[in-house]
């Protein structure tokens, strides 16, 4: 009866593994960068220094370009700078039937930014589940079944490993198929807890899509639930009685005395009219909770309405797992630490997609000429575990490389990252298993040597300035680059250096054998 | 084990929903906290759900209990009007 048990959860375990191994490879790496998502925009927008801003200033200066570009906006959006971004990012809604610009990014100031236009870190937070090239709301289904995929392997794979936390403190190299197993395992173990958090609380981001049956049971419609669960002032038409708005910076400092720390984000509805208002949203750092508190102001008096209710504790527990996924919270330690945990997730998805190879390749009854779907999860193995971290640095490097006035240069970024992804995907189908491994590993691990050398060529802040002048978000990112590279690279000289040894106890069955031996 | 497959994937996700829309009705807190609970309830119950049917004994058992499962949460759903939970 127990053997059975363990039979069955290690059948799920390898197939909700390897079905979902892949994409889940893919979800797991965008996420580890997402968690430095803002370092890794501000690094490819080099031409902006990185200076503490004081966010009253900011939104008075923000408030103040606004004023001037796009008065007759129905609402302006404001994301104030703060410990980890130098700029404000800013948003509005035209009246309807108006078109033009709709964003701008501006200094601590309030001036206009000039750097090259990026998608930067924010589309590898996108990728992380809302994938590219795919209809959003499929890929967010898409991922949700992979994340629940990941959950039942997780929670099967302990069943299944019968000594995993003993087997934590085994790893032995060189022995083919159990130095997978043991990597496998070890990687595992090693942040357990974090990734039943982190797959629980990913699905928890989008929980109402994957399963609306509570909502549908209670309301009718999502929209109608969202407005009682997650109130917000409702929008009121504009009055077309001009009247100026009340500066901004008193009521930021009114936000930052009431939380202790400044707001993240300013929303003004009705600018220029006598209905505006002003919300201020606390900082995302400021709280495990995903959702800040708010403030409301009258936009024309600066007068502060009544705070927002305090949700009941379902929705304080919905909030407080949202934010430890994202984990915007987490001071500069705790986020290396998700970075590193989540990288180690990156690398337990990695290992067991080998595996499944490894444990197979034993088996293979001629090992010569594998069966069609042996092959296909070995291309496709190559494919995602040496191609999509080399797609990555074709992102990183393509910011470097294209020119800076190329018209829609965030677009022409993407496409550089699934162009070399392409090409490495090709690369390892057409090329013999072994060779196309060392292939593209070896690229990849070049690759991430180029991005620190490319970004000293085209820029004034390369890795030895950054770090003389003690910039460490830009030494930091140089440095991990170098770091994959190394890692990359030792990969790389692995599968291209096989051992021959353990060869003992494979069967050979040839075709033709036996019936020359009867002969 | 494509037959044990379904029932574990699919059938698990099913009483799951209708599990979570009755806790949604019947949890004794307020509608909106309970709507809340029981969609985020729901994502621990669905996984053990369906481990449970990939170890159960037989396939057929499997079957058997995600129908009856269902047929008696729609039942309760179907006595349930909403409101039932204080608003």
């Amino acid at each position: 009866m127990k053997d059975i048990f363990r039979q069955s959860m290690a059948w799920l375990h390898t197939w909700a593994g390897l079905l979902l191994g892949w994409l889940l490879f893919v979800i797991f790496a965008a996420g580890s960068s997402a968690y430095f998502q803002e370092e890794i925009t501000r690094w490819m927008q080099p031409e902006v220094p990185f200076t503490r801003a004081d966010p009253a200033t900011a939104a008075q200066g923000a408030v103040e370009y606004l004023t001037r570009k796009v008065p007759d906006a129905t609402s302006w959006y404001i994301e104030l700078p703060g410990p980890r971004r130098a700029t404000s990012s800013l948003f509005w809604q035209l009246p309807e039937g108006a078109s033009g610009e709709t964003t701008a990014t501006l200094d601590g100031a309030g001036h206009p930014v000039k750097a090259r236009a990026t998608a930067g870190g924010f589309f590898l937070y996108r990728l992380h589940f809302d994938l590219h090239y795919v209809p959003v709301i499929w890929a967010r289904y898409l991922v949700g079944i992979a994340a629940m995929a990941m959950l039942l392997a997780i929670l099967s794979g302990v069943v299944t490993h019968k000594k995993i936390f003993v087997d934590f403190f085994l790893l032995r190299f060189g022995k083919g198929q159990r130095s997978w197993l043991d990597a496998h395992n070890v990687t595992a173990v090693l942040a357990l807890p974090f990734y039943l958090m982190i797959t629980f609380t990913g699905l928890v981001t989008l929980a109402t899509l994957y399963m609306p049956w509570a909502i549908a049971a209670n309301y009718t419609s999502q929209d109608r639930f969202f407005e009682v669960a997650f109130p917000r002032a409702a929008d009121t038409p504009r009055s077309g009685q001009h009247a100026a708005l009340a500066p901004i910076g008193p009521m930021v400092a009114q936000a930052q005395s009431l939380w202790g720390k400044p707001p993240g984000f300013v929303e003004i509805s009705n600018p220029g009219d006598a209905t505006a208002n002003v919300l201020l949203t606390g900082t995302p750092s400021a709280q495990i909770n995903a959702r800040p508190p708010t403030l409301r102001f009258g936009g024309t008096d600066g007068v502060r309405h009544g705070a927002s209710p305090v949700p009941g504790p379902a929705r304080q527990t919905e909030g407080v797992m949202i934010g430890l996924h994202a984990g915007r919270f987490a001071g500069i330690g705790l986020r290396w630490l998700y970075f590193l945990s989540a990288l180690g997730g990156t690398a337990m998805v990695g290992t067991g997609l080998i595996l499944w190879v490894a444990k197979r390749r034993q088996k293979l009854p001629n090992p010569m000429r594998p069966h069609f779907g042996f092959r296909l999860v070995e291309r496709l193995n190559i494919a995602t575990v040496a191609g999509f971290p080399l797609a990555l640095a074709g992102y990183f490097l393509a910011n470097r490389l294209l020119p800076v006035t190329l018209a829609d240069r965030p677009a022409a970024e993407i496409n550089a990252l699934f162009v070399t992804w392409g090409a490495a995907a090709l690369w390892s189908f057409i090329r013999p298993a072994r060779r196309a491994w060392y292939e593209v590993l070896a690229v990849c691990s070049a690759s991430y040597l180029a991005i620190p050398i490319v970004n000293a060529a085209t820029t004034d802040r390369g890795l030895v300035r950054s770090l003389t002048n003690g910039d460490m978000g830009f030494a930091a990112f140089d440095l991990v680059m170098i770091a994959f590279a190394i890692g990359w690279g030792f990969a790389a000289w692995k599968a291209g250096h096989p051992r021959t040894a353990p060869l003992r106890n494979r069967k050979v069955r040839v075709p033709g054998a036996t019936k020359a031996l009867v002969e | 084990m494509a037959l044990r497959t379904i029932a574990a994937l699919g059938g698990s996700y099913i009483v799951t929903a209708l599990a979570a829309a009755c806790a949604a009705r019947l949890l004794p807190t307020t509608r909106v906290e309970a709507t809340v609970a029981a969609t985020l309830g729901a994502f621990a119950v669905y996984p053990i759900l369906a481990l449970a049917a990939f170890s159960a004994r037989s396939t057929g058992r499997v079957w058997l209990f995600m129908t009856a499962a269902a047929l008696i949460l729609t039942a309760i759903l179907a006595l349930t009007p909403i409101g039932a939970a204080t608003p």
